[in-house]
């Protein structure tokens, strides 16, 4: 990667990481409203997919979905307004945390279905397809949705019709409070879905670069007519399930554990300072301009303009009748 | 205009907006057809609704499914908000069960969830209803579980010529829209246009006008309640106004509303069960707006509280029928 590729990254990863910290802090005041699922632990996984995809590419994410939707695009201050329930959000307040949407981005919503994402996200690619576009279509589903069984459909169905299809299973270990490996017959995801017939491969999702190139050869294959693939990353989740998860199922110790060793933001730094590539200086100065856009974000959702009752009516239908 | 069956003018219908709109598309199961030692084998549909146009349009445009109704669904929905206009089709309302998710939670909700971003606009087809002897698992309704759902547009033809108008309205249409297909009346005819023609949704149908008392029914009951309100004028000079919504949602209000405000009498029938239907809709409709134009208590004719039965016998005494209706009307005037 060059290094602007790589000082773009960078900033992503860092932005994923500031959204949620300051999310936390603020969910915490209570000012925002719903279930909040953090993404941080795991940010290496949607920049390292998304940094491969232009606008024209179409994703779509989990209940999780603040990381994929700043990896691909969406403004950081037009989310936070969607948390706040402002109208100025990128949905008007009528989706919130688990429903953001950004169509001018390719990002075809948040979805708090688990594994729903997945059949719709073939849709977009056979969309590509029939259009003889070039774009891809990537859908995000947890290591808890790999036991849906749409997930599967939708898998089964992109092989048949070749489809530019990129399923990414993101393992965190958990689904909600329960053990990924208590509830998988086959801990083994990736082979789950090359049972389905397609290129399926397990990478570190703590490592940026691990992931960047697993994206970078499936998203390819399929822009040329190569069919589907899938790619399970591996990286740990951070916070509880949802904010006010009091987790009682794991220890403090062994999320400190997980921050010390199994954090994508000091890998990623260690190596492109080690390499010479980036310096601490340039890091140093994209995280102040991180907490400079943060702390806009958050001042305009504060300030941001509230709905009023009668939005309640507003896009129902293009037209009732 | 020739007599067609309802099958040959949904048929239609389909060859018109394949031929209008290259984004439309067909996917479903049994749909289309495969190569055979080069040469194609058509299916057209298990009810022969699609039949021509894999050969016209060949895999790209009527695509065979897997058995993957959640799968069907997503693509057609994923599509739609990529600019296609997809035709998804359910071999039996029944089945939309193992994709209702895809349908309700997602197809329903996109528009308003992302703050009107998209348009969804996909059909979903389906046969429905009983009177083939399907059982319990194939004759059942579903269109009043849809019509509930906000985000939804919901279609019931009673015949052919409503079938092809609806039908190019749908696919035309910028919302979603479930489409019911009476599987009974596939092979019942009409005057059906060759040409394309869109019927407007929210606009009811009256094949029959009266003073006496107003019918409203749904789907293959409209033909019921035809079959009652000639009955009833030709042997007792009772004369009903026979209103076929054709669209459950959005409901033609007005047209039932006006109705009884002159006959004052009211009987409501379609073949679901009774809870949680159209039935009590149009009936708590009239009692929330039309109640002091009323005479007398409304009456409803539907289904028992029970599954569909398979046996003919049982099945008979399952559906309404125009017997029950005519019980009803002279309760009605009693
Ligand atoms: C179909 C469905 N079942 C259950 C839930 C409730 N639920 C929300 S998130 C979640 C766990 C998902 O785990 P995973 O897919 O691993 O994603 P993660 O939360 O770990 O990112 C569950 C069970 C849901 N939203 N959808
Ligand atoms: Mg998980």
């Amino acid at each position: 990667m060059t290094h602007d590729g790589l000082l773009r990254a960078y900033r992503r990863l860092r932005l994923l990481r500031e959204f949620e910290e300051r999310t936390r802090v603020e969910f915490q005041t209570g000012q925002i409203a719903g279930f909040t699922h953090l993404y941080a632990g795991m940010e290496a996984i949607a920049v390292g997919v998304c940094e491969h995809l232009t606008d024209e590419d179409r994703i779509i994410s989990t209940h999780r979905g603040h990381g994929h939707c700043l990896a691909k695009g969406c403004d950081p201050a037009a989310m936070m307004l969607e948390l706040w329930g402002s109208t100025d959000g990128l949905c008007r307040g009528k989706g919130g945390t688990m429903h953001i949407a950004d169509f001018s981005r390719g990002m075809l919503g948040a979805n708090a279905v688990v594994g729903a994402g997945a059949p719709i996200a073939v849709g977009a690619a056979l969309a590509s397809a029939m259009t003889g576009g070039t774009w891809v279509a990537v859908s995000f589903v947890g290591d808890g949705g790999t036991n849906i069984g749409s997930v599967y459909e939708a898998m089964n169905l992109a092989v048949v019709l070749k489809l530019p299809k990129i399923f990414v299973i993101e393992d965190n270990g958990w689904g909600e409070m329960t053990p990924i490996a208590d509830v998988a017959g086959n801990r083994d995801l990736a082979a789950r879905a090359a049972a389905m017939g397609m290129p399926a491969v397990s990478v570190d999702g703590v490592d940026f670069f691990a992931v960047h190139a697993a994206a970078g050869e499936a998203i390819a294959r399929a822009r040329r007519g190569g069919g589907p693939s899938t790619i399970v990353a591996s990286a740990p989740r951070f916070y509880g399930h949802h904010e006010g998860d009091p987790q009682l199922y794991r220890s403090r110790e062994e999320v400190a554990e997980l921050r010390r060793r199994e954090d994508c933001l000091p890998r990623f730094i260690g190596r492109v300072t080690a390499e010479g590539i980036l310096s601490a200086d340039e890091i140093a100065a994209v995280d102040a301009d991180i907490a400079r856009i943060m702390d806009d974000a958050v001042a305009k959702a504060k300030a941001g303009p509230r709905p009023v009752p009668a939005d309640v009516h507003e896009h129902v239908y293009a037209r009732y009748r | 205009m020739t007599i067609k069956s309802m099958r040959d003018a949904l048929n239609e219908a389909l060859h018109h907006e394949f031929e209008r709109d290259p984004r439309v598309f067909l996917i479903g199961e049994d749909v289309g057809g495969f190569e055979k030692d080069g040469q194609p084998v058509e299916i057209g549909g298990v009810f022969g609704v699609s039949k021509g146009l894999y050969r016209k349009y060949g895999r790209k445009r009527v695509i065979d499914a897997p058995i993957s109704e959640a799968a069907i669904i997503g693509a057609a929905s994923g599509a739609a908000l990529c600019g296609m206009r997809p035709i998804a089709e359910i071999m039996f309302a029944d089945l939309t069960a193992v994709c209702f998710d895809q349908i309700v939670n997602q197809i329903a909700k996109f528009r308003y969830m992302f703050g009107g971003q998209c348009a969804c606009p996909v059909v979903i087809r389906m046969t429905t209803g009983g009177g083939r002897n399907a059982g319990a698992q194939h004759s059942q309704t579903f269109y009043p579980i849809f019509t509930s759902f906000p985000g939804l547009k919901v279609v019931v033809p009673s015949n052919a010529y409503d079938a092809k108008g609806l039908l190019i309205t749908a696919i035309r249409d910028e919302d979603p829209v479930i489409f019911f297909e009476p599987k009974v009346l596939y092979t019942e005819k009409c005057e059906v246009p060759d040409e394309a023609y869109a019927i407007p949704f929210g606009e009811a149908a009256m094949p029959r006008e009266g003073e006496d008392v107003t019918l409203v029914a749904f789907g293959q009951s409209v033909n019921w309640a035809v079959q009652a309100a000639d009955e009833l004028r030709a042997t007792r000079g009772i004369r009903c106004d026979v209103i076929d919504p054709r669209t459950p949602s959005p409901l033609d209000e007005e047209t039932i509303l006006e109705s009884v405000a002159a006959t004052g009498r009211l009987v409501v029938i379609d073949e679901s069960p009774p809870r949680c239907g159209l039935t009590a809709d149009v009936a708590a409709l009239v009692a929330d707006k039309g109640f002091r134009d009323l005479k007398a208590p409304i009456k409803t004719v539907t289904a028992p509280h029970t599954p569909v039965p398979q046996a003919r016998e049982l099945e008979r005494a399952y559906l309404p029928n125009p017997r029950r209706i005519i019980a009803a009307v002279e309760e009605v005037l009693a």
